[in-house]
């Protein structure tokens, strides 16, 4: 029987997030590379007490971060108000201003949700390792500052190294901009960021795409993301209903 | 060499407006205007080689694109998951899959290339960025670099000042010399959490130019902006200032 990782819509992509999951969210923290119907659709599903893994905690709203004008801004926000996180593990929680909170940041003053910050490069290379079955590793990175606070460190070269452990997931919701049914994935521009790291870290990858095409649809010397990482596909409209564009 | 006459009076003015309305806590006076935010960064933009892979930092190191000296080609390196690219894009000629560090959209050049996450910052910490041009909240005497958490705030954003400021060969600091309270930001230790320890290369202000010696040697002023002796800025500085015996005027080339 051949192979199709398509999933018929989004509903059906997140019904088996439960509560308690760690799910990693593509993207950098603007509008490109965000799987937004995934978002969505796991809103509406509503399963609690997650800890979400991504760049940032949802800070579009509060400072057009990547998003055109006068689009609405979705992102982690639209899960963290709808009370569904408990933790959040980021490189770029919150906005540039305290006057200027964003919905993780009064949930977080509120004592409502847990927060890890990790540097970016330390972010994606733990993803990266929990991909690559390396359980930990020494980056320079943060030695002698707070974030290597309780974590071993050892002098390589006389340089100072923090050790890292891998960072796995239940489920990676990620974005491409195309998919054969296989999972093979291409991005667009700056919009892989997180994405490839986080397919690969995660128990269950579902990509959400703007076009699925036939296997030989993609050039083979030219895949991303190979499919081995991603469990399911949906692909998204270009107009919503309602007639909301997405960007 | 441009004089900085020529540049100061347009550049000046709306920074200067706004300090007006600042409320300062103690006497320590200006003898002369402060240099604005693109001189800032014309000064450091001094600083690029021709062909070195640069990534600019959110603030007054992003203005530095534009002040790059002719015949100086650079690379751009963004943590975004690009090298290479043109300037800003046209307002309203955004491309969401097309944006900086900071979130700002671009436009393309040829010649780009796109990368993970993963792969950005392998480039960082492998060291194949020459020059990081960073804001910070202080920087110590050692070169401690503390640019991502106000303790009064409880939260802070890291991204990744971390990891270039152990990856990127230079670090350049660009910053605002005193905060608004005119708080010394280069002081002999950092009472804020740190970026990195010993990582800071030069510290260029709104008054001065400032090496951080290596293996510990401290603060030496090289350059003054107009109106700004050694003694003046000495007082606006938390830490002891050597003085260079060839001290002079900021120039931009």
């Amino acid at each position: 029987m051949p192979i199709d990782k398509t999933v018929n819509n989004f509903a059906e992509a997140v019904s088996d997030i439960s509560d308690g999951s760690v799910v990693m969210i593509g993207g950098f923290g603007g509008a490109g590379g965000m799987p937004h119907l995934l978002m969505l659709a796991l809103r509406d599903q509503g399963s609690r007490n997650l800890t979400i893994v991504g760049n940032t905690a949802g800070i579009a709203a509060p400072t057009g971060f990547g998003w055109p004008e006068g689009v609405e801004p979705i992102d982690h926000a639209v899960l963290i108000e709808n009370g569904q996180v408990t933790k959040v593990i980021a490189s770029f929680p919150v906005s540039g201003s305290v006057s200027r909170p964003n919905a993780f940041e009064t949930g977080f003053r509120a004592g409502e949700i847990e927060l890890e910050v990790v540097p970016q490069g330390t972010l994606a290379e733990r993803m990266r390792a929990a991909g690559a079955g390396i359980a930990a590793f020494y980056t320079p990175t943060a030695a002698g500052t707070m974030l290597a606070e309780g974590k071993e460190s050892r002098m390589f070269g006389g340089r100072e190294y923090v050790l890292e452990e891998a960072l796995h997931a239940d489920f990676a919701l990620i974005r491409a901009r195309t998919a054969d049914t296989l999972g093979n994935l291409i991005y667009k521009g700056t919009s892989r960021t997180f994405n490839p790291p986080m397919a690969a870290a995660a128990r269950v990858t579902i990509a959400e795409v703007d076009e699925i095409v036939e296997p030989g649809g993609i050039d083979p010397e030219r895949v991303d993301t190979p499919g081995i990482y991603i469990q399911r596909i949906v692909v998204r409209p270009p107009v919503l209903e309602g007639g909301l564009e997405l960007p | 060499m441009r004089s900085l006459s020529a540049v100061k009076a347009t550049s000046i003015k709306g920074e200067r407006a706004e300090g007006d309305n600042r409320t300062r806590r103690d006497n320590m006076t200006d003898p002369a205007p402060r240099l604005g935010r693109e001189v800032i960064a014309m000064r450091v933009a001094r600083e690029f080689r021709d062909g070195e892979v640069v990534n600019l930092g959110i603030g007054i190191p992003t203005l530095c694109s534009d002040f790059v000296p002719p015949g100086v080609q650079l690379m751009y390196h963004s943590e975004s998951g690009l090298l290479n690219c043109g300037p800003l894009a046209d307002e309203g000629h955004g491309d969401v899959d097309l944006i900086n560090a900071g979130g700002q959209f671009l436009s393309p050049i040829p010649g780009m290339a796109y990368f993970d996450s993963a792969e950005a910052f392998a480039m960082i910490r492998g060291g194949h960025v020459d020059v990081t041009a960073l804001g910070a909240l202080q920087v110590s005497e050692t070169g401690d670099l503390a640019n991502w958490f106000l303790p009064a705030r409880g939260v802070g954003n890291v991204g990744g000042a971390m990891d270039l400021a152990v990856g990127a060969k230079r670090v350049i600091v660009a910053m605002e010399h005193n905060g608004r309270d005119k708080t010394p930001k280069i002081v002999s230790e950092c009472s804020f959490p740190l970026t990195g320890q010993g990582c800071v290369g030069l510290i260029v202000t709104d008054i001065a130019v400032i090496e951080v010696l290596p293996e510990g040697g401290g603060l030496r002023l090289i350059e003054h902006a107009p109106g700004w002796d050694a003694a003046s800025i000495q007082s606006h500085t938390g830490a002891k200032l050597a003085v260079s015996p060839d001290l002079a005027e900021i120039t931009l080339a």
